[in-house]
Formats: structure tokens, C-alpha cells, sequence
């Protein structure tokens, strides 16, 4: 054990790299806040808040979906994961920052009354509506601002406490007695956790956040969706870094086998997202009611058609096809290459689950998402590689480890 | 197939076996099987058998199963007997899907199962030797097959020094009969070119 490397050291070219994606992306969002956030057409504003919102929202869920990952794990007595679990938690780290960005998203949309994203703050609208007086008591600005504080402040507070007793596998070895309750310690944090997180990115967040911008329309398999895409994403992002800090020479007891693990589950959860995908699109496809069919009318014939289909292609038929075979998921080009597409893909299909909503005659893709996207790419690399450095890359004195060293699929 | 000869020899402990594998190969003896009460993890690569071809079968069974769903309902219902269901179009691939997925994982699981037991050489009333009974309970079942060349003794008590528990020569037909076994008797050794 004592010869593994186990502190990482942020290398100069990444913090640089992390610089100038924050230093470009910054200068994107603030050129586009005062531009068109702040100005004076509506269209435009909603265009900017609505970029905005969807590239925070997919950052803060992919984020926390690495805390999840590490709770369910932890739940089912997994100990495959023990020999790169610093990795989700350190990517976990960044709930409280994109967390807080979030959040002061949606308080500028919502206090300050963007009726052009969320129609339902209109209250003159909501009385003449029968439907949305009968929403009236899940959508109103009252619950939406407890619940989005309760939902980013207990992600923030539980995972954080995750991250802690996983600290405590570093200083020194368990007898028998104590390995047994620090794992029954571990198993309660992490079912606090993943039982917040089921009542908020399993349900109600997303119908918040997401699925009311279009305050009429509803899909109960909508918050499923959302989470299934997140997670997805999520597992590519821990592939990701998992693979960089292997060809750094980091993470010596992670081998071929868990990245084998971790692509098999990037490949089930893109089957599982396209269950939904289809589960949601086909029940309105043949429904055929107009309150239902208004979501979809101008993602599959208008404009948003192109992005529509690249994101089942991307989201489905790559990872189908590509990662099926078990060579595929053991080659790290090939994972590393579908994890990109896999965040991209998902980053697309947040991005038509808000902008198709808001702007329904033309597509805004342009700079400004871009930029945007830089900014949070830049924003995720730089606070990462600190939170991997601040800590030791493997808890020595975790009773499970030898499971992890020894696993084999 | 005629009858062989094998050295047998018996382990009780997995943390033996796979050292007791390794030794055996390098001692360049051949061996036939290893039979063990259930599976285990890297067996297969310490006795350097190649990787199996049954997913790549599991993958064509599926497409086949795919492309039959996807084929015959269009022709079904688009070509052979259009029906007006909710007045959708004739050709309606989302309502399609859900059969599509069943006969994919239909083909895929019967034809998988079906190689499986092909490979296993298993089907009802098919009959094969066993080599010792509690392989199915709590042995590491390891059985070397024998040439003219092999000294059974120095094989047997080298199989011991490698921690058998256990050691057994026996003559056996290593495929599989119907029926009561009536064969040509003829052991290995005396295998004389009658056939031949």
C-alpha cells in the first residue's frame, strides 16, 4: 500500500485549460446577460434566462447524480466502487457551487416575476385558467422558493456528510466491531440521502423546474426522465475523470474491471432513458389529445425536428450499438469517446426540454449556449481537481477496499 | 467417442484450487475440466479456456427476433391486411416497438438458453459420466485426461502434493449417450486401429 500514488497534483495545463474555459465561457455570459438578459426586448431575455437555466440545472443534476451513485452503492453493500469512490465524491463537491448558481437562477426568474418563462407566476393569467387554479397550490412562488432551497440546501448538507465519514476510512484501520458500525453509519447517511433524492430529482424538481414552463402540459413520466438523463451523464463525467486520472498514472488499484462496471452501467442507464424517452413520446403519440400532443407538436414537426432525433440517435443507437460489446467497455478511447457523447447528447436533450419550450418557432442553439457551456465545463474541471487534491484518492482503511482491489466481472 | 482415461483429483478449497490449476498447466499435463459445485470467478482464465461466442450468438438471435417482429407486422398490417386502428397511418412504427422489444428478447433468451444447453451438450434424457458425486455439493472437481505418455502414479501423488484431498483414476467416455451405454468398450490404450 505504500507505494500507490495516492495525492493527486492539479497538473499546470489543467488549471490553465480550467482558466481559460471559466475566463471564455465568463466573458460569453456576461456579454450575454447585459446584452439580452438584462435588456430591454422579452424575447431576448427569455432566450438568455432559459440558457442559462437548462445548462445550470443539467450541471447541478449530473453533479449530484455522482452522490447518488455513491449512496446506492453504499446501500447495496457495494464494494466495487471503493478504489475510485473519490472521484464521485469530489464531483459531488460541486452540488453547493452550481447549486448556489442555480439557485440564484431561478430566485432572478421567479421573484423577479419572468412570466415569459414560467407562466404560471401571472397571477391575472392563473385566475382566468381553470387549469392552472388547479395547480395553484404546487406552482405559486412560495413553494417553488422553499422547495428549491430545501432540495439544493439538503443535496448540499447530506452528501456533504457522505463525503465525511468516507473521510474517516483514511486515518487508521477498523477492528471487526467498529468496521461493522462505521458501515451501518454509512448505510443510514446514504439512505437519508438517496431518500431526499428520490422526493426531489425523482419527482418534484424537475415538475418544478422544468416541466412547468410549459404550466399546462404534464407527464408523470417527466422527473424519471430528467433523473435518468442525469444519471447517465453523471456515470460518464466519473468515466471521464476516471480515465484522465489513469493515464496520469493515478488510481493503480482501479483497473479494466471497474471501468467495465462503469460502462456497463453508462450503457444500461441509456437503455433505461430511452425506455422512458419512448414510454413518454409513444402513450401521447397515441393518445393523440391536444393538451397532451402541445409538447411534442413542435419538437417532432417544427423546428426543434433535427435536435429532436440527433438526441435518440446520440442518447440511444450509439450507446447501443457501440458500447454493447464487452471490448468496448474495457478500451478506454472507446469509453472515453462515448462518455463525451453521452454528456453532449444529454446536454442537447436538456437543452430542447427547456429552449424547445420557450422559443417554439426557432432554434436558438448558437454562442451564447456554448459560452455558457465553456463557463460550466471550466467551472467543474477547476473545483474538481482542487476537491481531488485537498484528499487522499483512496480511503486506505475501508473495510471494503480488498473487495475492490480483488473485483472482477 | 471412445471410452479415456482420466486422473481425477479432488479439492476442498478454492484458495487451492487455482495455485493447483496453474502448477498442473505448467507441468504441461492436459487437463479436461474443472467440475465445481458453482461458478467460479476467473476459473476460466486460469485454465485458459477462450472467451465464449454465446453473447455474440445472444446478439444475432436478437436481431433476428428484431427484424422478424419489424418484418412481419409490416407486412401484416401495411401490405397483406391494412386495418384503420384509431386513424393512424397503416404504417405506425411507435404502436410497433413494444412487440418489436419482446420479440427481440423473446428470440434472444430462447435461442441463448437453447445454444447454452447445445454447448453444455445437455437435453432431457441425455446421459454423461460424472466424475465424483459431490462436485455438485462442496468439491473442486479437477480432472486430467491421460496419453499413453502419462505415469497415473507420479500424477496422482503430484496432484497430492498440489493439495488434492483426493485422487482417482478412472475410465470413462467423456461425451454424452442415450440410453444405456453401448459403445465400444475399448479403452485409450488398447484403442487398436480397428477404426482406423
Amino acid at each position: 500500500m505504500a507505494s500507490i500514488r495516492d495525492q493527486f497534483e492539479i497538473p499546470g495545463k489543467m488549471k490553465t485549460w480550467s482558466l481559460a474555459l471559466i475566463g471564455i465561457g465568463g466573458a460569453a455570459l456576461l456579454y450575454g446577460m447585459f446584452t439580452k438578459g438584462f435588456g430591454a426586448d422579452e424575447h431576448e431575455q427569455t432566450h438568455f434566462w432559459g440558457t442559462l437555466m437548462y445548462n445550470t440545472i443539467f450541471w447541478t443534476l449530473i453533479c449530484n447524480a455522482s452522490m447518488f451513485f455513491i449512496c446506492v452503492t453504499t446501500l447495496a453493500m457495494g464494494g466495487w466502487q471503493q478504489s475510485f469512490k473519490r472521484i464521485p465524491e469530489a464531483i459531488s463537491t460541486m452540488v453547493p457551487i452550481f447549486g448556489a448558481i442555480t439557485f440564484a437562477v431561478l430566485m432572478y426568474v421567479v421573484l423577479g416575476h419572468k412570466h415569459h418563462i414560467y407562466h404560471w407566476l401571472d397571477s391575472e393569467a392563473v385566475a382566468k385558467d381553470p387549469i392552472l387554479k388547479g395547480k395553484v397550490g404546487f406552482l405559486n412562488p412560495t413553494f417553488f422558493v422553499i422547495w428549491t432551497t430545501l432540495a439544493i440546501g439538503l443535496w448540499s448538507v447530506l452528501g456533504w456528510r457522505m463525503r465525511q465519514i468516507s473521510r474517516e476510512a483514511d486515518e487508521s484501520p477498523f477492528d471487526n466491531e467498529s468496521g461493522a458500525r462505521y458501515i451501518l453509519r454509512g448505510t443510514i447517511r446514504a439512505a437519508l440521502f438517496t431518500v431526499w433524492f428520490a422526493l426531489t430529482v425523482g419527482s418534484t424538481v424537475p415538475w418544478l423546474w422544468m416541466m412547468s414552463i410549459d404550466a399546462h402540459w404534464y407527464s408523470t413520466m417527466y422527473s424519471w426522465y430528467t433523473f435518468a438523463s442525469s444519471f447517465v451523464s453523471g456515470m460518464s463525467l466519473v468515466a471521464l475523470w476516471v480515465i484522465y486520472l489513469k493515464n496520469k498514472g493515478y488510481l493503480e488499484l482501479t483497473t479494466q474491471e471497474h471501468l467495465h462496471d462503469i460502462g456497463k452501467v453508462m450503457f444500461a442507464f441509456s437503455v433505461f432513458w430511452t425506455y422512458l424517452w419512448f414510454s413518454q413520446y409513444m402513450l401521447i403519440w397515441y393518445a393523440n389529445i391536444p393538451e397532451e400532443t402541445v409538447y411534442f407538436k413542435h419538437r417532432v414537426q417544427g423546428p426543434y425536428k433535427g435536435i429532436f432525433f440527433l438526441n435518440l440517435i446520440i442518447n440511444f443507437i450509439c450507446p447501443l450499438l457501440i458500447l454493447m460489446k464487452r471490448s468496448a467497455k474495457r478500451n478506454y478511447t472507446l469509453v472515453t469517446f462515448m462518455a463525451v457523447l453521452i454528456i453532449f447528447g444529454h446536454w442537447i436533450d436538456f437543452y430542447q426540454m427547456i429552449m424547445g419550450s420557450l422559443s417554439k418557432e426557432h432554434v436558438t442553439l448558437g454562442w451564447l449556449d456554448f459560452g455558457i457551456l465553456a463557463f460550466f465545463v471550466g467551472c467543474m474541471i477547476f473545483f474538481v481537481s482542487r476537491s481531488l487534491a485537498s484528499k487522499p484518492l483512496v480511503s486506505k482503511y475501508h473495510p471494503f477496499l480488498k473487495e475492490s482491489i480483488i473485483h472482477q466481472v | 467417442m471412445a471410452k479415456k482415461k482420466f486422473v481425477v483429483g479432488c479439492f476442498d478449497e478454492e484458495a487451492v484450487l487455482f495455485p493447483a490449476v496453474k502448477k498442473v498447466r505448467a507441468a504441461g499435463y492436459k487437463i479436461h475440466d474443472v467440475y465445481t459445485p458453482f461458478a467460479v470467478h476467473g476459473l476460466d482464465h486460469a485454465l485458459g479456456l477462450r472467451e465464449t461466442s454465446l453473447h455474440t450468438a445472444g446478439f444475432i438471435y436478437g436481431i433476428t427476433g428484431t427484424s422478424t417482429a419489424l418484418g412481419s407486422i409490416s407486412w401484416i398490417l401495411v401490405k397483406d391486411w391494412p386495418l384503420n386502428f384509431g386513424g393512424k397511418p397503416n404504417f405506425s412504427l411507435p404502436a410497433w416497438i413494444p412487440i418489436t422489444f419482446e420479440l427481440t428478447v423473446l428470440f434472444a433468451a430462447v435461442g441463448m438458453v437453447l445454444t447454452f444447453c447445445y454447448l453444455c451438450q445437455l437435453a432431457p434424457f441425455v446421459k454423461k459420466h460424472h466424475f465424483h458425486p459431490r462436485a455438485t455439493d462442496d468439491l473442486f472437481v479437477m480432472v486430467i485426461e491421460c496419453t499413453e505418455k502419462t505415469n497415473v502414479d507420479d500424477l496422482q501423488a503430484f496432484l497430492s502434493s498440489a493439495g488434492a484431498i483426493e485422487t482417482d483414476v478412472q475410465v470413462a467416455e467423456p461425451g454424452w449417450w442415450l440410453g444405456t451405454y453401448d459403445k465400444d468398450e475399448t479403452t485409450f490404450e488398447n484403442s487398436n486401429p480397428v477404426v482406423a
